[in-house]
């Protein structure tokens, strides 16, 4: 039962609404098989599939809102599960900011299913950990990773005669290779939409090169230099700038989109006019469900234009209060970019620094988006258009504001996954100007 | 990492909650207080126990679990979201032929729980194909049947709702009137009802509890464009919501009137504290780049303690386990071997699973090995690590440190970070004492921003409160804040350590580690500490 089809979803969704007695009543159903494996030190540590489905109804007496939830589906667990909702709902506060459940939608399916994906079995999963593991052995490296995939779907529906379902799979990939002397790292992710386009064999050779290519790395005085972020040592800081396109804390002066006076920046260019982000469900390599928690229908729309800033996130309850259209929390990110490989944006630089990976990012200054991390995993220094020499790690003090009026060139987006965002990203390669390092890091 | 995705799953920033992001499912408040037999639990564990035996396991744990949370979150006069999560079920853990296998089943029936055994002891054997060396297990003598309990005085999970309420909204209304513009204010509930059984002979009934009462208040000015947060002061802690009485014995007064807290938190009184000085900050002096003398108050320290000792000294770590997500180590064995001088003679760092009033405190592991205190660095000099029952053969041990945790029935118990404190000085001495020896430096009070390399090597840390110290005085409030280390020369740099009287601890409710990654709550006690010659950054920027 963990993937059900529409017609089942549907019958089950349809009990719960009509047995409820509340004002309104929205029903969600979510089930996933995830399966994974784990490896380090050469040899595979765990591995395992779990498989889940849930029930969810969110009812409201007036302003009043109870939530329940529940994994069984007879009649009698409907019926409890909304009796439950509905005493919890009649025990809570008042809500000030309640908005009322979405009215009726049509939703444009986006194509977030892929069979292949969906059809991996532990037997696959132990050979991608075989095919990392090897060719490690073979030439004395020690790779530790971590493979997960998934498939599941969504149905929802609520007591306006809202309906939604769709199924969806993922993919990700990592691998740390070190050398067995400890001076060497790299690093390899992926992130797909679909398991036929994953290349362990190539990919596993990406994280070995780079960890031979990083032994006996040099030191270069911290400071502002030429970067190329890989598109996942991008992603990182992107990503955690994006959790601030809300309308409501740019609003309330909180947000590095707030305007000195009050109001926001929506109409004033605050990056290079290279950058446009973008949330398109429909992307072809990034999609993602045509809807978002609310229910509302996800539109392809530019958060950012020519680097002047189109568009924040407004939730219904700000939107009303605004006198604005509500819009639905993305969950996509796409930034534009070139045509250029990393390697040929290596070619192209007199000097600097290329960086594989970005770790450990935490805000220090929500002002200014100030982020500080490190790198990881394969920094090397790029002079006359090859990579001479590896870099010890450095510490970097930047905004991603900053960063991005600091554009040099852009190159192809590809898929990423970020290491703490939840969000689908197409991230191109980036050569940067003053990207500003603070200290060294003896780590490996 | 974990704070974000955590509340987000609670609904703050995100548009709906359906379904909990949390595993486990929503009930209703007075369910929160109802526990399970002891005799069912014994029933459920000896089925698993006797299916493994049965199916050729040489070893057998059995987890049955209820793991209960309430989460209330408010900001303003509003309240936001109330949930209620009740997550159980069982978790099988064996060996059999020499290799570790794992299942788990949410159907409380004993069925179900020897089906998950023979299913953990048929991944075991699968396991085992590819093993290079069977698992060696630290012998643990069985206890028999016994019990534990957090010593708390008032279970959180039994205060009405209402009360709760009525006390954040308070606070909110409170940091408002005080001039702040914005407060958010969460409480966070922990109930773990833990039956471990082994075939090593132990039936251990366990019942923890944890709280935590977080804020940010927010002032703004709104010409400048310019904002400030301040955090509240509060632990979260092992204790009962007897933690919320806030008692004044438990608070301690700095020369400049900031107030800090130990056992007990008066969260009203910090939140207006907060508003106040939100508001100050906005005006404060940015910080002049350079070597300072740090003051480091222990809410603050215990963060650095953390990320610097506590995780550099997990074995899993050190052996290379965790090179894929959260790193490794530069503590080598190696280092342990030859008394590496981690720190200053006057650093004594000790890990323990038993301090009152820490999260981290329970009568036995998940492995059901008996907690302890033992030392990581004595006088300066790093002496061991943390490790479970299936490491302490790789440090010539012959027992476990008592270190396993899984956060749920579902997850397989690791390795995870046990208390790691810094023990108080011994010369008597009062932050006052402390703060009249230094001439150029910076008291620095509250967590803010963290981050620190994959071995634990190069970190940075920010703060909630910066006050200069110039000629043993503190004169004014600093912004822009963060210091800049690196972890040996750090502990080096620690010139003295307050007494046993400002002792207190700091907590990390959200620690998170391995893949599928699981939480654990670990406390850091330590005193005031002082550290000389630390580099000091500014981080302020502009954006044109």
């Amino acid at each position: 039962m963990s993937i059900m089809t529409e017609a089942e979803a549907k019958t089950i969704l349809d009990k719960v609404i009509a047995l409820s007695t509340a004002d309104e009543c929205t029903a969600q159903l979510g089930g996933s098989i995830d399966g994974n494996v784990r490896f380090a030190l050469n040899n595979v540590s765990t591995s395992g599939v779990v498989t889940d489905t849930q029930l969810g109804v969110q009812v409201a007496f007036g302003k009043r809102v109870g939530t329940a939830t529940i994994n069984e589906f007879s009649d009698e667990a409907l019926a409890r599960v909304v009796r439950r909702a509905e005493d919890l709902a009649k025990l809570a506060p008042e809500n000030p900011e309640f908005m009322p459940a979405v009215q009726r939608q049509t939703y444009r399916a986006s194509n977030t299913w892929d069979a292949a994906t969906a059809a991996i079995t532990p037997e696959n999963r132990a050979e991608i950990a075989r095919a990392s593991i090897d060719p490690c052995k073979a030439q004395n490296l020690i790779a530790a990773g971590f493979l997960n995939d998934g498939a599941g779907f969504t149905a929802f529906a609520n007591s306006n005669g809202n309906f939604g379902y769709q199924r969806s799979t993922n993919l990700n990939y990592t691998c740390t290779v070190r050398t067995a002397d400890g001076k060497g790292s790299g690093w390899v992710g992926r992130s797909l939409q679909n398991a036929g386009d994953f290349n362990v064999d190539s990919d596993i050779q990406v994280a070995m090169r780079k960890a031979s290519a990083s032994s006996e790395a040099q030191a270069l005085e911290p400071g502002k230099y030429t970067v190329i972020l890989e598109p996942a040592a991008a992603a990182g800081l992107i990503s955690f700038m994006f959790n601030f396109f809300g309308a409501r804390a740019a609003d309330e002066g909180r947000s590095f989109l707030s305007k000195a006076g009050g109001g926001n920046k929506i109409g004033e260019q605050v990056f290079d006019p290279r950058v446009t982000f973008t949330a398109d469900p429909w992307n072809a390599e990034a999609p993602v469900e045509p809807w978002d928690g609310d229910g509302l229908p996800r539109e392809r729309m530019e958060f950012v234009k020519d680097g002047v800033v189109t568009n924040l996130n407004y939730g219904r309850y700000w939107a009303e209060k605004q006198g604005k259209e509500a819009n639905a929390t993305p969950g996509n990110l796409i930034m534009s970019g070139g045509t250029k490989s990393i390697s040929e944006l290596v070619r192209e630089t007199e000097r600097g620094i290329l960086v594989t990976r970005t770790w450990y990012i935490r805000m220090v200054d929500p002002q200014t988006v100030l982020l500080t991390g490190l790198t990881r995993d394969g920094t090397f220094y790029i002079e006359n258009g090859e990579l001479k020499y590896p870099l010890k790690n450095f510490r970097f003090n930047e905004s991603p504001v900053i960063m991005l009026n600091n554009i040099d060139e852009l190159g192809r987006p590809v898929r990423v996954a970020g290491d703490e965002s939840n969000l689908s990203m197409m991230i191109p390669p980036m050569r940067l100007r003053d990207f500003t390092f603070t200290s060294l890091s003896d780590a490996v | 990492m974990d704070r974000r995705s955590f509340l987000a799953a609670c609904g703050i920033g995100a548009g709906g909650l359906l379904l909990p992001g949390f595993a486990g499912r929503a009930i209703a408040a007075s369910q929160l207080t109802e526990t399970i037999e002891v005799a069912v639990k014994k029933r459920l564990a000896d089925a698993g126990l006797s299916a493994a035996a049965a199916a050729g396991s040489t070893y057998c744990d059995v987890r049955v679990g209820r793991y209960m949370r309430q989460f209330v979150i408010t900001r303003e006069a509003n309240v936001q979201n109330i949930v209620n999560t009740e997550s159980m079920g069982t978790g099988v853990r064996v060996i059999a032929d020499g290799a570790w296998g794992f299942a788990a089943t949410n159907v409380m029936t004993p069925e179900a729980v020897a089906d998950a055994a023979r299913l953990a002891v048929a991944i075991a054997k699968a396991n085992a194909k590819n093993q290079t060396q069977p698992v060696q297990l630290a012998p643990t003598r069985g206890v028999g049947e016994v019990s534990w309990k957090t010593p708390i005085r008032r279970n959180a999970m039994e205060v009405p709702i209402a009360e709760k309420v009525e006390l954040l909204l308070g606070v909110n209304a409170a940091a408002t009137n005080a001039g702040a513009n914005f407060v958010n204010s969460q409480l966070f509930l922990v109930n773990e009802q833990k039956y471990f059984a082994s075939s090593d002979g132990s039936y251990i009934d366990q019942d923890v509890h944890r709280i935590w009462a977080p804020f940010t208040v927010t002032a703004i000015d709104q010409t400048t464009g310019k904002f400030r947060t301040r955090d509240g002061l509060s632990s979260p802690m092992g204790l009962g919501y007897e933690y919320m009485d806030g008692n004044v014995a438990d608070q301690i007064v700095a020369s400049n009137g900031v107030v800090s807290y130990g056992m007990s938190y008066d969260m009203t009184k910090d939140a207006i504290a907060a508003a106040e000085q939100a508001r100050e900050k906005l005006t404060a002096t940015s910080v002049r780049p350079g070597s300072y003398d740090l003051v480091l108050d222990p809410n603050h320290l215990g963060l650095t303690i953390h990320e610097s000792v506590g995780h550099p000294l997990e074995l899993d770590r050190v052996l290379g386990y965790e090179a894929n997500y959260a790193g490794t180590s530069f503590a080598t064995l190696d280092k342990r071997e030859s008394r590496f001088q981690y720190g200053s003679d006057i650093v004594n760092i000790v890990a323990d699973k038993t301090q009152r009033g820490s999260l981290g405190a329970v009568g036995y592991d998940d492995e059901g090995v008996q907690c302890k205190e033992w030392n990581l660095i004595e006088a300066g000099k790093l002496v061991d690590y943390q490790a479970t029952r299936d490491q302490a053969h790789i440090l010539g041990k012959t027992a476990s440190d008592g270190c396993s945790y899984a956060d749920s029935w579902s997850s397989v118990q690791f390795q995870r970070m046990a208390n790691v404190s810094l023990k108080p000085g011994t010369t008597p001495m009062k932050v006052d004492d402390m703060i009249k020896n230094v001439e150029n430096g910076i008291y620095i009070l509250g967590r803010g921003s963290f981050s620190i390399d994959q071995q634990r090597y190069n970190a940075q840390f920010g703060g909630t409160l910066f006050y200069e110290i110039k000629n043993g005085e503190i004169t004014k409030p600093l912004e822009d804040v963060a210091y800049q280390m690196r972890t040996p020369e750090f502990w080096n740099a620690c010139s003295a350590i307050c007494d046993e009287s400002d002792y207190r601890m700091f907590g990390s409710f959200f620690d998170g580690k391995g893949q599928p990654s699981q939480v654990s709550a670990v406390s850091h006690g330590s005193s005031t500490t002082r550290f000389d010659g630390i580099n000091v950054i500014n981080t302020a920027r502009s954006l044109g």
